[in-house]
């Protein structure tokens, strides 16, 4: 009897810390584990990261005055270190008095046009980059917080859709490689998990920062699909997919990447 | 001749139980062609998903069996089902469709309506992988 008792008395110890274990261990790997560690150590030295260089230059085009209404976006939201904290880490989100969602470059537009009555800045262009390498920057180090917003939920289904349906002449899915594949080699490279947690990115082979989108491009271009348009809601649903999926997780902007 | 001209690539071939036991093109293929196809990562592809004996191309893939001794485990007309359209045995595949136009979505613009080999290379990667003996 009294054996019996200590004997379950252990099993409720195995299963208590069995369950503990399983909610404190989060596999998730972000792209930067699965690089070599020369360019981890790059990604982690502010001064060899050459993605900082664009922080720095964001961060004059920040104190710039722009457009018919002659301001920065100093102007409007004081120091950047302050006002921008966070702020990458729960986009996309649906700006006041819109119904879709915006992602961050989306964002920094909507403040070009609308406040500052100038020109939108071209995708990719570095101006934009910049800018938004030097707001993602405020939120290093900040765990991914998507919104509590309901009017979300449609989006960020259609991204999901998105990232299951098989597309292309090769006939895949974001999650035929992402999900079911990570951690393989294709070719000589290990499959990552498709985590958002770096953008934007200094990719070595492009030899310059890139966005989420310019990744999800390259992607589907290698599966020989039709990328969608440079500024198409499919990013943006693509984009809420994957921040939710990798929700917690801790922001690393400006990352490197091969 | 005209109407076969016309008739979908996927219509053409003839599958008799796994396999398609005739030529594509009706005639044999090249088996140094079909190594170069293989080994050729903007063309035939077949490395960035799996290993196989071509040891000048170090980086290889690992999402699907080595290539090593296919022509051991399968006939040509069997080989030759598995690269043109694997799903047929597979529905879950995520080997390409290398002789297939149907059934893709938004294939991109300057590959919608192409297959991704020519029977031609199907038939060169067949004659290839049929000479792999364990
Ligand atoms: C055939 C495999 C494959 C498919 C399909 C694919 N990807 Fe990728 N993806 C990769 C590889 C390999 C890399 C990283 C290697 C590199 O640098 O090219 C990558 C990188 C990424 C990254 C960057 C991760 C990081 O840490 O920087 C994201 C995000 C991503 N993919 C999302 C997607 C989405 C979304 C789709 C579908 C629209 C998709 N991928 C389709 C293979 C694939
Ligand atoms: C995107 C990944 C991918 C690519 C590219 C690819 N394959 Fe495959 N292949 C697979 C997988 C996975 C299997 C396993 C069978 C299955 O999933 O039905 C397979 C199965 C096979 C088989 C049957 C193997 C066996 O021993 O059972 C052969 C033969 C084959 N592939 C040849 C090729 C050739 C030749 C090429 C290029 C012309 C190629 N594959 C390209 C993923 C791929």
């Amino acid at each position: 009897m009294r054996a019996l008792h200590f004997g379950i008395g252990l099993a409720i110890i195995f299963a208590a810390s069995w369950a503990a274990a399983q909610v404190g261990a989060d596999k998730r790997r972000s792209g930067t584990q699965d690089m070599g560690e020369a360019l981890q150590k790059m990604q982690d030295d502010d001064t060899a990261n050459p993605g900082m260089l664009f922080v720095q230059l964001g961060s004059q085009s920040w104190a710039k005055k722009a457009g018919t209404a002659d301001k920065s976006c100093a102007d409007c939201h004081g120091n950047a270190g302050t006002s921008m904290k966070g702020v990458a880490a729960r986009y996309p989100a649906i700006p006041k008095g819109a119904e879709a969602p915006v992602d961050l470059d989306g964002r920094i537009n909507l403040c070009r046009t609308e406040n500052q009555k100038a020109e939108r800045l071209p995708p990719e262009s570095r101006e934009l980059l910049a800018l938004e390498a030097y707001v993602a920057h405020q939120s290093r180090g900040l765990p991914i917080a998507p919104p509590a917003d309901p009017r979300l939920d449609a989006f960020r289904d259609q991204g999901a859709a998105i990232y299951r349906a098989r597309q292309g002449q090769l006939n895949l899915s974001c999650a035929i490689c992402h999900d079911d594949n990570a951690g393989r080699k294709l070719a000589g490279v290990t499959i990552p998990e498709a985590h958002p947690t770096g953008y934007p990115i200094y990719r070595l082979e492009w030899q310059t920062l890139g966005s989420l989108k310019r990744r999800l491009r390259n992607c589907l271009v290698g599966i020989r699909a039709e990328p969608y348009a440079s500024e198409a809601p499919e990013y943006v649903m693509l984009e809420l997919f994957l921040m939710d999926r990798a929700k917690g997780m801790v922001l690393e902007a400006p990352g490197v990447r091969p | 001749m005209a109407l076969a001209f016309f008739v979908p690539a996927a219509a053409a071939q003839q599958v008799v139980g796994d396999a398609i036991p005739a030529s594509l093109t009706g005639q044999p293929g090249d088996a140094a062609r079909g190594r170069a196809i293989v080994a050729n990562r903007s063309v035939g592809l077949c490395l960035l998903c799996h290993a196989g004996p071509i040891a000048e191309e170090r980086f290889q893939g690992d999402l699907a069996p080595s290539l090593a001794g296919a022509g051991s485990r399968w006939s040509e007309g069997q080989l030759r089902l598995r690269i043109a359209d694997g799903a047929r045995l597979n529905a879950d595949t995520i080997m390409p469709p290398y002789y297939r136009t149907t059934g893709l979505q938004r294939v991109a613009r300057n590959f919608d309506g192409k297959t991704i080999l020519s029977a031609a290379q199907v038939e060169d990667v067949v004659a290839y992988l049929a000479t792999l003996k364990d």
